[in-house]
């Protein structure tokens, strides 16, 4: 039960990245699926509130960083009455390995969930050098 | 209290703004409204105003055919149930964090609620239900009749 709690909390970061951030806001770890397919590996990340405007894919190396952008709720005349959940910044990076098609990565926001889909590339083909006599 | 963040703002430029951070973040310490992160599902703001109050919570990924928000006079009930992708053949996970299952949550709104005014929204995976104050509530003079 204990570590049910502990699962259900969410982390707080300063980013995996190892750079100061420009945006004074707090940011927190999307909590993420990862499974592969016959063709693929598919990361599916939690991450309210950010919409396809607000999230950031990059591919550097062999780290695939994502970065979602939240607005702070604020209501006019309105003041917090219980407060359970504190609205931030999402980030959070992966190293990707070298069997994934960089060319192809897709990613679709829908409803607060991002879904990036890694295609794995095609076996390399073993080529067969023939060897000149000279 | 006095975590790493606190120390941390004296490095920062934008001092302003890290203030009013800190600022409001001491308002809420003081005000006694602690967050309980994380021991329901789904997470609950309550915002109050004089002409109602709002409701936001985290749900991402639910269609919102299924969430179920009933509210009887100041009780405001969500429920509902949060479905796990189903795999196919040969697929595996590799890392699974979030999750899944079926949630109820009832809250005490400090007033009356007028039902049928109540309206919710669904957007980018977080619910906000905005209830208006019922007109009937207001403040009752109960005369006592002497003998």
């Amino acid at each position: 039960m204990a570590d049910e709690k502990k699962e259900l909390q969410r982390k707080e970061t300063r980013g995996s990245v190892e750079t100061e951030r420009t945006r004074n806001r707090r940011v927190y770890v999307p909590k993420t699926d990862i499974y592969e397919t016959k063709d693929a590996i598919v990361l599916v990340a939690d991450m309210p509130g950010v919409d396809e405007k607000s999230v950031d894919i990059t591919l550097e190396k062999n780290v695939l960083t994502i970065t979602g952008v939240v607005e702070p709720e604020t209501y006019k005349d309105h003041s917090i009455a219980y407060y359970e959940y504190d609205s931030g910044d999402y980030q959070r990076a992966f190293t990707i390995s070298d069997e994934v098609d960089r060319e192809k990565i897709e990613a679709s926001v829908s409803q607060g969930v991002l879904r990036v889909t890694l295609p794995k590339a095609e076996p390399v083909k073993a080529k067969k050098i023939s060897i000149k006599t000279g | 209290m006095f975590g790493p963040r606190f120390w941390r703002f004296w490095r920062m430029i934008d001092l302003g703004a890290e203030m009013q951070r800190l600022q409001s973040e001491m308002n809420r310490l003081f005000s006694g409204y602690i967050p309980a992160h994380g021991h329901e599902f789904p997470a609950i703001n309550v915002w109050v105003g004089k002409a109602d109050a709002i409701v936001t919570a985290e749900l991402p990924g639910i269609d919102p055919k299924k969430i179920d928000i009933s509210v009887v006079a100041d009780t405001l009930t969500l429920s509902g149930s949060r479905e796990k992708d189903v795999l196919k053949e040969g697929e595996t996970y590799h890392r699974q964090e979030r999750s899944y299952g079926s949630y109820t949550r009832t809250l005490q709104i400090p007033f009356e609620v007028d039902v049928s005014k109540v309206d919710a929204k669904y957007e980018k995976g977080v619910l906000r239900i905005t209830l208006p104050r019922s007109e009937e509530v207001k403040p009752k003079k109960i005369s006592i009749k002497s003998e």
